[in-house]
């Protein structure tokens, strides 16, 4: 399986994806930010729309939009933390601009369909080029290093913010800067490995990882393993089984490793006095 | 179809086709039926659930058309039980974080299984941008019946229990020490809003019921914090935008989403930033 050039690639993406996904999602659930992911994830299926409604490859700008959208959303709220009706508002506009682009793109481009959209939403993690997943790599390992080097102050914000301001921790230019690193992976990932994806390997692994510890570095750690074993487990299984997509292999992976933690919690919460 | 710029004579064109009645009378009972739901949405905090819930939609439409049953049944299994999920996550200290988990999985994996029927379901994929971002123009008169009945069977639900809902929803602690069955009226509320969704999809597509669920409760929360009159003013902000985003669509090239979401996100806009002129003079 692993001497074809296409799962090849599409282990080295998804790889480096899970690593950021799995490591960024902690930080979303423990500040309850995982909305926010969504909406960016989002904000970038727009923005992918727009540039194949527009006939441009615009992944600068692609960047750009999703970053500036996470920025903004950081600011509107307080310490960095975006109100949930200001997210659901802007989050429906976006979507009606997705539509907006989705029906320029069917009517204008020749060769267009409907399958554009579908694309974007779930992406095609077996069609990448090797120049593709490298970039991939490059662009989300940037992100996990930035996360790593950021981690302290981001963490004592994040568990708690006030004290965390009395200390002089910036909390605020953390909260955004994290949000905009969220910005950067939606973007990213998006074009690789799907919307759907990418909220999946956000929410699923780092849910589990907070329900099995609450030790912040072990948690983190959990979390990346998790998203990374889902990855690898359901690329090999949907390479086995070509007619369940890749997508739904991982996601549905994550999802039996969230549905494990939960009972596995919920037992030795019955079994301890 | 070109507009004429009058008015009376644009609306009477449009109204003597059949399936743009049809239209209308399924978006006004949608438009009313989200706002009324979707202000509980806003005051609860509960906009990713509502989201989420709106999603869970898709996958039970295309497994429906999968396995070649009636779309109506796939999409009130999928966001019925979707709604029992998120409301099974145990209540405690740590609730917002696992809930906010809880709902991001369960819509990746509703979404997920949508992928996988589509792709079973070989030649779906046309539909599926329906399924996504609805089409207006092929409502029948019996889905419209259909919508009705369900519209008012969730109005008397929520009529029933609105006061303990206001209460628990508003201040849920207080509630409790009052006796009211907080958990069991949270329960209650999110099959409610995972019906309603469910109904109001089939008319919208999954990925714009969100628009009328958020978009209309929360301008009319920014203009009155009581409850009835709100509940009011988005019902008529709702059905308003719906109406003339119906008309703007049929006029021209852009679709029906665009327009609403467009429409009703400009009055969001309009309210927040005439709020800030009338707080700054």
């Amino acid at each position: 399986m692993l001497s074809q050039p296409f799962v090849q690639h599409a282990y080295i993406a998804g790889s480096a994806v899970a690593v950021a996904c799995g490591l960024l999602g902690y930080f979303l659930v423990l500040r309850a930010q995982v909305f926010t992911a969504d909406a960016l994830s989002h904000v970038a299926f727009t923005g992918a729309l727009a540039a194949l409604a527009f006939g441009v490859d615009v992944r600068l700008g692609l960047l750009t939009v999703t970053v500036a959208v996470a920025v903004l959303m950081g600011l509107l709220g307080p310490r960095g933390r975006a109100d949930d009706v200001v997210i659901g508002g802007v989050f429906a506009w976006v979507l009606g601009l997705g539509v907006l682009f989705l029906s320029l793109y069917t009517t204008h481009r020749s060769g267009g369909n409907g399958a554009a959209g579908i694309n974007v939403l779930f992406g095609s993690i077996f069609g990448l080029s090797a120049g593709r997943s490298w970039l991939t790599v490059a662009i989300t390992g940037g992100v996990t290093l930035v996360l790593l080097a950021g981690w302290r102050p981001l963490l004592f914000a994040t568990i708690d913010d006030g004290v965390a301001a009395a200390r002089g921790v910036p909390v605020r230019l953390v909260g955004v800067g994290f949000l905009a690193l969220t910005g950067v992976t939606a973007a990213e990932a998006t074009q690789v490995v799907g919307a759907l994806l990418l909220l999946g390997l956000l929410a699923a692994p780092a849910g589990a990882a907070v329900q099995l510890t609450t030790t912040p570095g072990r948690g983190a750690a959990v979390a990346t393993v998790l998203a990374l074993v889902s990855v690898w487990a359901g690329l090999a299984f949907s390479y086995a089984v070509p007619r369940v997509p890749p997508s739904f292999g991982i996601i549905a992976v994550a999802t039996v490793g969230y549905a494990a933690a939960l009972v596995w919690r919920r037992a030795i919460l019955v079994h301890s006095p | 179809m070109n507009g004429s710029w009058n008015l009376v004579t644009d609306v009477r064109q449009m109204w003597s086709l059949p399936f743009m009645v049809n239209a209308y009378r399924a978006g006004t009972v949608a438009a009313l039926l989200a706002a009324l739901v979707g202000y509980f949405m806003i005051l609860r905090k509960q906009t990713f659930a509502g989201h989420t819930l709106s999603v869970v939609g898709f996958p039970g439409a295309a497994g429906a058309t999968w396995l070649g049953i009636s779309a109506t049944f796939g999409y009130f299994a999928f966001c019925l039980s979707s709604a029992a999920v998120i409301a099974a996550v145990p209540a405690g200290g740590r609730r917002r974080t696992d809930q906010s988990a809880l709902i991001g999985t369960v819509q990746a994996f509703a979404l997920a299984c949508g992928f996988l029927f589509v792709a079973l379901y070989n030649g779906f994929l046309g539909g599926t941008t329906a399924l996504l971002f609805g089409s207006f123009l092929g409502i029948t008169s019996r889905q419209v019946l259909v919508l009705v009945v369900v519209a008012v069977l969730i109005v008397i639900a929520l009529a029933v229990i609105g006061r303990p809902l206001v209460f628990a929803s508003l201040d849920g602690d207080v509630a409790r020490a009052h006796r009211v069955p907080v958990r069991l009226l949270d329960v209650i509320y999110l099959l409610l809003l995972g019906a309603a969704v469910a109904e109001t999809a089939q008319i919208t597509g999954v990925l714009l019921v969100f628009t009328l669920l958020v978009l209309p409760p929360a301008t009319a929360q920014r203009l009155t914090a009581r409850p009835a009159r709100g509940i009011l003013l988005a019902a008529v902000l709702a059905v308003v935008s719906t109406w003339v985003a119906l008309g703007v669509a049929f006029y021209s090239p852009y679709p029906f989403g665009f327009w609403l979401s467009t429409i009703t996100f400009a009055e969001y806009v309009a309210v927040v930033a005439g709020a800030a002129v009338v707080r700054a003079c």
